[in-house]
């Protein structure tokens, strides 16, 4: 097996769900009843064999070092290798204006020195919020066997003029990309969408980076990708299964809806040898309580239920009263839900609580959001 | 160099655990399932360390493949120390002899050189397969109050069912005078819960002296209690107060399990001052569908419910399909329960699938008793297996063979 370093992003598209990260990263975003999107990515490095792993950062990344620890509930706690985060670079002498990177190019230039003390032959990149089990093998194999400079994975999606956030990547009939650029308002149909997962040589990487810096480029796509279409030899590589990415509120709540249904959760937890692995936190069992009633849910442990729960997504250590009625909702961790209370497409964050008998509804494209530590 | 450590924990977990019947074949009583998704080592480890215990030896003997690996580096509970930690301590060959741990007392005196290396002041002694929580360095301290040689933890039990237990008769002032294991005639009902703590130098005298000794059968209940009240120590009882429970019954595992149910359970998981920690399997959270009827249970990661549930423990990765009804049972890892299935009172061991339409166990007003399952059968479509049996492959084919002769 080809020898392997993983880079995460992890604050890349925070801009998307600021509700979210107000407080914390992309990366350390909950999703799914007990997971952090970062989740998804590492387990997937960590399942392709890959055990050593640098992570990104930029700001408000207290909330990524607490789930991340040591690295151990991935296996990542390693002598040699294993998980590291790579805290902004910024020198003493650094101006207000450059002090921070900005996009996905600054910030590996920040880590030039991950990357050249890194023994591994190829370096992977990924975004932290890609939500999907995908066996990077794959992608590496078909990268070295192509000879490509650069592979990128991309998905065939269905894109409609109001679709924002995507680059669009069109190849040739071997694959090699002709065209990246940003969605535009004005293409509708199927395209091969940019998952933010690419591979190449480590010191592919360093000369590009240097180049970069050189000519004070600062975009991955445009300029290094875009610049040397005709020059270098750009690949695609096609994931076909279950794919998320997270670019508004509306499409987080639809993500978590998505696992409601048993075909989404199977491509994302169901597949063979290749778990998702999460930060322990040795919750209890959940426990229904006499007159529970719970339909169509997914729950996470340490829950306690009296009411009724449908069409909703439970983190760990939710309370929900009795009598209380919730539908359509997320429910993030150790929220407190008194009795009488009626909740519908309602999104809460950590530590909410929501006092007897409220009734609080958002609609389906528009979730009603409650902050973390919030009384309602 | 090892540093001095004040305290240390010796485990015993060594035990068959012959009682648990089929739940016991591959693995050693400690290592069996519990509540959704503990099993019954996991409360006396997170004992352990909650009470700011974090070197323990755990002596295995009997199937200790499937204990060895859930303990692994101790990791889960915090155990992965530089200093300390948990050490599986298996009996072991020698220069001069090879030995089995012939008795408890035995087994911790093949393992005092381990001891050694933490020069302790004070080595509890604790069995691995009771329930309870229990803050033990609250007990060294009173053991270092009384300025005791030996202290037992012992638990007020009924005085009608104080001649099953091993009960300690003291003083006013807790002093014990006096050990009867299962009594015909108990004088009190302070019931031994199997928790001992020891000073050091005693346990290494009446150790050495119990090796010595070749009338003995090497057990702490039977001989070191004993010879330390001949020998004029001072031993105390330590009155415990809380949930204890001694799962070595089928019928008393099934009660524990039990205990968790309900809005007041008698043992309450769900304390985040005292947790109970356990190795996890990477289980997706747990999914009811439509029509999923579940009531009074405990549920955990993995599972997937369109069925109903009902006062029932189910552990990780446990299917109930359309239609199946769960009720008053114990249903562990990865058992699939088809369409239409029926499981009542039973305890059903990891892996075995439940075929559509079949009737598994009798209703616990029945009388007949709980259906014991064992692990990694496949119970084909519409069998019908009663009450109160214990059930194995063997089982299984001749209940189809005498079927096919009829």
């Amino acid at each position: 097996m080809a020898s392997v370093v993983g880079i995460i992003f992890s604050n890349i598209h925070d801009h998307n769900v600021s509700e979210l990260t107000r407080r914390r990263t992309m990366a350390s975003v909950p999703f799914g009843c007990r997971y952090r999107l970062i989740d998804f990515t590492l387990s997937n490095v960590v399942n392709s064999g890959i055990t050593h792993v640098g992570v990104v950062t930029h700001y408000n990344y207290q909330s990524l070092m607490d789930h991340i620890g040591t690295g151990k509930d991935w296996d990542l706690a390693r002598r040699s290798g294993g998980i590291k985060i790579l805290p902004p670079y910024i020198t003493a002498f650094a101006n207000a204006q450059n002090s921070l990177y900005n996009t996905r190019l600054e910030a590996v230039k920040s880590m030039l020195e991950f990357v050249s003390c890194c023994t591994e032959e190829y370096v992977l990149l990924s975004d932290c919020d890609v939500v999907c089990n995908i066996d990077f093998n794959e992608l590496i194999n078909a990268h070295i066997s192509s000879g490509a400079d650069i592979t990128m994975a991309v998905k065939r999606m269905y894109i409609t003029p109001d679709v924002k956030n995507y680059e669009v990547v069109e190849s040739d009939a071997d694959g090699r990309i002709t065209d990246v650029s940003e969605c535009n308002g004005i293409v509708s149909g199927y395209c091969d969408v940019n998952l933010n997962i690419m591979v190449m040589r480590r010191k592919y990487l360093e000369n590009v980076i240097l180049d970069a810096s050189a000519h004070g480029y600062s975009s991955f796509t445009k300029d290094v990708i875009g610049r040397n279409l005709e020059t270098s030899d750009f690949r695609v590589y096609r994931y076909d299964s279950y794919f998320a990415s997270i670019n508004s509120l509306t499409d987080y709540y639809m993500c978590n809806m998505d696992l409601l249904s048993s075909s989404a959760r199977d491509s994302l937890f169901n597949v063979k040898n290749r778990p998702i692995y999460t930060k322990i936190r040795n919750s209890s069992p959940t426990v229904y309580e006499e007159g529970s009633n719970v339909r169509n849910s997914l729950i996470a442990d340490g829950c306690i239920i009296h009411g009724t729960v449908e069409n909703s997504i439970l983190f760990r250590g939710v309370k929900v009263g009795k009598n209380t009625v919730i539908k359509n909702s997320i429910i993030m961790q150790d929220t407190l839900i008194g009795e009488n209370a009626s909740l519908n497409c309602v999104i809460t964050d950590k530590d909410v609580v929501i006092r007897d008998g409220r009734v609080l509804s958002g609609h389906e494209t528009r979730p009603f959001f409650i902050d973390k530590l919030t009384v309602v | 160099m090892i540093k001095k450590k004040e305290c240390v924990a010796m485990l015993l977990a060594g035990g068959q655990g012959s009682r648990l019947y089929l739940l016991t074949q591959r693995v050693a009583k400690p290592a069996v399932s519990f509540g959704s998704k503990y099993r019954i080592i996991d409360f006396t480890l997170s004992n352990c360390i909650n009470s700011g215990i974090d070197t323990v030896g755990v002596l295995t003997q009997y199937q200790p493949l499937a204990l060895n690996e859930y303990i692994g580096n101790g990791q889960p509970w915090d155990m992965d120390r530089t200093f300390g930690g948990v050490t599986v301590l298996p009996p072991y060959q020698g220069q001069k002899r090879a030995d089995w741990y012939k008795g408890t007392a035995n087994a911790i005196y093949q393992n005092l050189h381990f001891l050694d290396k933490y020069d302790p002041d004070y080595v509890v002694v604790l069995s691995g397969d009771h329930i309870y929580k229990m803050d033990y360095s609250a007990m060294v301290d009173y053991h270092k109050r009384m300025g005791a040689a030996c202290t037992i933890a012992v638990i007020d039990v009924p005085l009608s069912e104080a001649s099953r237990f091993g009960i300690m008769n003291t003083t006013d002032d807790f002093r014990v005078y006096e050990f009867e294991e299962k009594p015909k005639n108990p004088k009190s009902t302070k019931a031994s819960m199997g928790v001992y703590v020891f000073s050091k130098e005693k346990l290494y005298e009446y150790l050495i002296a119990d090796e010595a000794d070749e009338t003995s059968d090497k057990d702490f209940g039977k001989n070191v209690i004993p010879a330390m009240l001949a020998g004029g120590e001072k031993l105390y009882a330590y009155p415990f107060k809380g949930y204890w429970k001694d799962v070595g019954t089928i019928d008393s595992l099934w009660e524990a399990n039990m205990d968790l149910l309900g809005d007041r359970p008698s043992l309450n998981l769900n304390n985040p001052s005292w947790r109970i920690f356990s190795r996890h399997a990477s289980n997706p959270p747990h999914f009811l569908g439509y029509g999923a009827t579940v009531e009074n249970s405990l549920i955990t990661g993995g599972c997937e419910i369109y069925g109903t549930v009902i006062n029932s423990v189910l552990s990780g990765g446990v299917k109930v399909a359309k239609g199946a009804v769960v009720k008053d049972s114990i249903i562990m890892r990865d058992c699939v329960i088809s369409e239409n299935a029926q499981v009542e009172y039973s305890i059903m061991d990891s892996d075995t699938t439940v075929g559509v339409n079949a009737k598994v166990g009798e209703s616990k007003e029945s009388g007949n008793g709980i259906a014991l399952i064992g692990s990694g059968l496949d119970i084909k479509a519409g069998t019908v297996i009663p009450g109160g049996v214990r059930a194995d492959s063997a089982y299984l084919d001749e209940l189809l063979n005498g079927k096919e002769g009829k």
